[in-house]
Parts: structure tokens; sequence; C-alpha cells
């Protein structure tokens, strides 16, 4: 990609285990040498189940938390190394809503001090001018100016998901992470904030990392998709091309685990076999290889690790990706 | 034939200020043997609150009203108080829902939680309680049964702990089970196969299932019928195809334009404007109608359930309108 806005190269998130009560106990690899870039204006969905390592990846990129190792480049600065007023600076940028927006504001805080709370810090416009510019917010994330004086606990989900929203935009980021962000919402409310978030990003030319489980979802809002399992990214391509032509065996059980909302649709389905293995000890070669189904999975894949690599259309970390059985014909196998 | 559960005129109140609300308000459905009946609709909406009056498990300070109706085949479940409401507890009627860890017992055994919920049941000795225990695991696909009966809730996943949970609630041969959003913890690769799971049961006891789910995905693939609430009422109810093929109430055809879908052409969502109101801001008339794109004058008197096909009926005045549903 030329000119990304963000290029993430080999990040690497561990946590320790064990402790005061035990013997140290081998590190969990939540995020296992990963890398991707996010252009200007573009989403890339971050895809996988609990514990595959896609919040991890979130966190690291905004220095929520610390990397173990790896670079990240954002507008051309190595975010990993910056010292804390660089850092404070670089938040203005970088913005993140969460899941439940109501544990991420504080509840005794109005509405409009929460969203005029990034203005301040970051001296962004004199004391005067707050009250119009928090108005301007709520309106453009569909809310009424009026409600700056209540507090969050007065609002619906999706309501408190806006003012998540505004928050963020108020110190004119040019890149969010949104972290499941419609997840907790009822369907016809998760409607609504994702067609804001769609429409934010035209206006303001945002760029977006998109963490989620749900493929019907994430084909809404991303451009690009990046597939994760176990710490690792096994497939990333442009969203259509990845959902059409899945070369990684795990998006394609993941696609077909999608309940579609249809009762004439083709129910062929792939079961996966087992529970996801412990990050602790994740197996050797092929981070999928326990749970395969390919025809074609033999020695190789349990010992030798497959890289990403270009494969009709989109990347895929497989060794047997030109033959990955598709949907259909992988619930009949 | 007589239905294996009836529900008629189901209506749950709670006080509120100096009055009482309505969160279910008039609910009727009915359950053979063998069929899977899909309770659906979004938060608040009443779908819960119905699943736990049919065992008298409604939270306090609500209240079942007078003239509501719970009828599992030939008893009166209003009616039953003490031993006897016990005894269709879990017995005849079994529960599961989507948060197993708080169901089950942190500090017991699997083995020891299933066992007991056998021995409640059942007067048989502990061993064949035990070989009984083992069964379930292994019909609910648990590898391993034998080590996992030993394992406490912590050390298993979350698709296993509800493998459990289902486990535990077979134990005592339900002639129904209710699944109250049970999958809606879990991943969507452990969800497929706890459904999976759920489908075989039901084919193989003949067990009905009342399926209780905001996602219409999983209602496609395993229902039989769906009832749709909105507001404490069912406001649509048909066979499965027949609800997804002619979505007729503007509430229902509003959801379905609201869910992204994994294939077909890509298109803008179309939300249903505003939120859900409180039960105690419900309108007179349709409570619908203050989000209703159709609304129109007869709207603002309330509705009954109208036929708009074989075995489909919708709680909207549209119904009578040429042409029998709201098209479109």
């Amino acid at each position: 990609m030329a000119d990304p806005l963000l290029s993430v190269r080999d990040l690497k998130k561990y946590y320790n285990a064990g402790g005061v009560f035990s013997r140290a106990a081998p590190p969990v690899r939540a995020v296992d040498g990963v890398s991707f870039e996010v252009g200007r204006g573009e989403t890339l969905a971050l895809v996988g189940e609990s514990g595959c390592g896609k919040s991890s990846v979130g966190r690291t990129v905004l220095r929520l938390q610390e990397p173990t190792s790896g670079q990240a480049l954002f507008e051309g600065v190595e975010i990993f190394s910056l010292d804390r007023p660089a850092l404070r600076a670089l938040r203005r940028r970088m913005q993140i809503i969460f899941q439940d927006p109501y544990s991420s504001l504080n509840p005794r805080m109005t509405v409009g001090a929460a969203v005029a709370e990034g203005l301040e810090i970051h001296r962004l416009a004199p004391r005067q001018e707050i009250p119009a510019r928090v108005a301007a917010l709520l309106r453009e994330v569909g809310l009424d100016p009026d409600y700056a004086r209540r507090y969050p606990h007065e609002f619906s989900g999706g309501q408190r998901q806006r003012i998540g929203i505004a928050r963020a935009l108020a110190v004119q980021p040019a890149f969010i992470v949104c972290d499941e962000p419609v997840s907790a919402l009822d369907v016809s409310v998760q409607a609504q904030v994702l067609n804001l978030l769609s429409d934010l990003q035209q206006q303001r030319g945002l760029s977006y990392l998109f963490i989620a489980h749900d493929l019907a979802v994430v084909r809404q809002i991303a451009h690009r998709i990046a597939v994760m399992y176990l710490g690792h990214i096994v497939e990333q391509g442009v969203t259509d091309q990845v959902l059409s032509n899945p070369r990684h065996p795990y998006t394609v059980a993941l696609l077909s685990a999608v309940p579609e909302p249809d009762p004439a649709a083709d129910r062929a389905r792939i079961v996966l076999r087992g529970d996801l293995p412990s990050p602790s000890n994740p197996p050797p070669g092929c981070p999928f290889h326990t749970r395969c189904f390919h025809p074609a999975k033999n020695e190789r894949c349990r010992t030798e690790v497959p890289l990403l690599r270009p494969v009709a259309g989109t990347t895929a970390a497989c060794h047997y990706a030109e033959t990955t059985p598709q949907p259909a014909q992988a619930g009949a196998a | 034939m007589t239905h294996v559960l009836e529900v008629r005129n189901l209506r749950i109140s709670f006080p509120s200020g100096p009055g009482r609300v309505y969160p279910v308000d008039g609910v009727s459905f009915w359950l053979d043997r063998g069929e899977t009946l899909a309770l659906v609709g979004e938060s608040g909406c009443g779908k819960s609150l119905t699943s736990l009056a049919l065992l008298q498990l409604v939270p306090a300070p609500g209240r079942i009203e007078e003239g509501s109706v719970v009828r599992l085949a030939d008893t009166d479940v209003l009616a039953l108080r003490g031993e006897a409401l016990r005894r269709i507890r879990g017995r005849r009627i079994g529960m599961i829902f989507q948060d197993p860890m708080t169901s089950l017992n942190p500090v017991f055994t699997v083995g020891d939680q299933i066992i007991e919920g056998i021995l409640a049941h059942f007067r048989i000795p502990r061993a064949e309680a035990r070989d009984r225990a083992l069964g379930l695991l292994q019909e609910v696909g648990i590898p391993d049964p034998v080590e996992r009966l030993k394992a406490y809730p912590h050390q298993l996943s979350g698709g296993m702990r509800q493998r459990v949970m289902i486990a535990i609630a077979l134990a005592a041969e339900p002639e129904i089970l209710v699944a109250d959003e049970p999958t809606t913890a879990l991943d969507v690769t452990v969800q497929a196969q706890i459904l999976e799971v759920l489908d075989r049961l039901r084919t193989s006891r003949g067990m009905a299932v009342l399926l209780i789910t905001h996602d219409l995905g999983i209602v496609a693939g395993r229902a039989d019928r769906v009832a749709v609430m909105y507001a404490g009422q069912i406001i649509e109810e048909a066979p499965t195809e027949q609800l997804f093929a002619n979505p007729s109430h503007p509430y229902t055809q509003g959801l379905f334009a609201s869910v992204p879908r994994i294939s077909g052409p890509l298109r803008r969502l179309t939300p249903i404007r505003g939120t859900v109101p409180a039960p105690s801001a419900w309108p007179t008339g349709c409570r619908f109608r203050p989000r209703c794109p159709k609304a129109f004058d007869k709207s603002e008197q309330e509705p009954p359930l109208l036929s708009v096909g074989v075995d489909h009926r919708m709680r909207c005045w549209l119904a009578e309108s040429p042409g029998g549903r709201a098209s479109g």
C-alpha cells in the first residue's frame, strides 16, 4: 500500500502467566507476529473468535498496553518508541470506541463534560466555544444537543454508543479503533450505529481498525479483512474476496458457521471439532492444524508454520491454500 | 391432538410508581411434540420473562396476572404450589440460559452436578446415576467424558459448559426444553456446535423446544414456527418459511431490513427509527405506531392478531387492507 496511515510489523504481545502462588508458567502468546496496514479513509476489520488476540492488537497499537516487540508507524512516526508527552499528542490522532460505552463513561460526568474532556485536555477550543462544539458533535452523531446536561445512565445502549463516538470525534482523530462497537446492541440499533460509522468515515476521511467477531457486520463496513486465529493473521484480503473465495480453512469454517436469516440458504455447515488450543501452549506448525478439515492436511502442517502468501486474490497462511475446500463442498465432505 | 404446552393470555406485571406495568401483556402460543418454536425479539420485548413464567419463576416483585393460563398437557401449571410445582421444574420443563457459568456451581465437579440433578428426579442408585451422567455427556458431544466428570466448571470452555448445562437439563428427560439465548455468549463456530446438539436431541428424544433468541439467523436454520415479540406482545406468528418469505408486520420487516447479511447484494442497512420504549411508556393503540413508517389513522386503536395467510397472523390493521399485508 502506498503511504498507509498505519503500518504494523511483526507485532507480538505476550502476557506473563503465573506469579505469586505458582512457578512462572509459559507466557500467553496473545499476539504472535502480526503485520498489517490501514490506509487513509479505509476500514480494516480484524475478525476472529474470543481469545484470538484481536483486542490485544487494537490496544497495543494505541499503546494502552505495551507491546512485547514489533514496529508500528503511524503518520510516519514510530509509535512504540514514543515517550509520554509525544504519546499524549498522538492520542489526539488515535481514538478508541468500546463494546460497552457505559463502562467507559464516567457516571458522574454529564454527557457534555464527557464529550468536552478531550477538547479541554488538548486545548482544542477556547473555553467559551466549547458548548457550541459539544452541541455540534452531539448533532453529528444523531443526538439532541440538549442531552449535554444529562448523565450516561439516562440513555439506552445505542445512545451511549453515540456518546462514545462523539467523545472520540471531539479531538478530530484520523484513526479510530472500534472494538466490537455494535455487538452489544439490538439489531435495529446496530444498523443505526453501523450507518453512522460509515457516514462519519466518508465525511471526515476517518480510518478504522474495526475489531469484530460477526462476519456479516464486517461485510457491511470493512474494505479489507484480516482473520485472526490464536494470535496469528491466517488470512487477509479485500472483503469481497475473502468472503466469496476464502483460502484458509479457518475462514471457511467461520463463514459456514454464520447463521443466515434465510431458511432456503444452503445449510452446508462445517462444524469444527474441539476447542481452541491454549495460547500459552500453541500447537507446533500451523496453529489451526489440530482442528483443520482440509483433506490435504499432513505432516508438514504439524511441523512447519505456514506464512501468509498471495493465493487467488487474497493472502492466506495455509500450505495448501490453492485446494482449500469452499463452504459448499466442505459442508458435504 | 392436544399440545404439549399451551400458553394463553399470559400477563405479567411489575409495580411501577403508583401503578403497575405489563412487560408481558397477553401472550398466547403452543408447542407440539418434537417441534421448535422460536420466540424472537429485541431486549425488553418480554421474551425471557415469558419463558420464566412457564415455571412460575418470574422474579419478585413481578407477578403473573389472574386469567393467565399455562397448560402442560393435562396440568394447569400456574395453579401448582410447593412440591407439585417442584416436580414440574426441570423434570417436565427443562431450561438452559445464556450464561452457563452463572448456572453452574463453581465448587462442585461437573459430575456431581449432573448426578445431583438425576438423583433429584429419579430414585436410582448413585452408581447408576453416574452411568447415566456419562451417557449424557456423550450425548451432548463432550469428548473424553470420564475425565470431564471430574472437572470443575472453570476448567471448561464456554461451549463445553453450555453442553454440561444441556446435559443437566436433559438428565430429567423433560418433555420441553426452554433455551433462552443458549448461544449468545458463544463464538459462532461453537454456536454451530451447540445448535447441532440441540437439533439432534430434539429429533432423537421428541422433545419440544422453545428457543428464545434475538438472532433471526438462528431462527431460520432451527425453528419450525416463529413468534415475533414487540413491547410485551406477539406481533407476528407464522411457520418459519412463511415468515421469512413474507414478513408482514412493519416491525418484522424493519428487523429484516436491519440485519447485515453475509451474502447477496450489499446494500445500506435500513434501521428502525428510534428505540424500544420502556413498558411504562408504551403508546396506546398499536405499540409500534411511533416508530412505524406505515402508521395510519386506525393505528390509534390497538389491533388484535389478524390473519394474513395460512397459520400466519399479525397484530397490524394493514392485514385488513387489500392484498392482506403491508407490502414491502
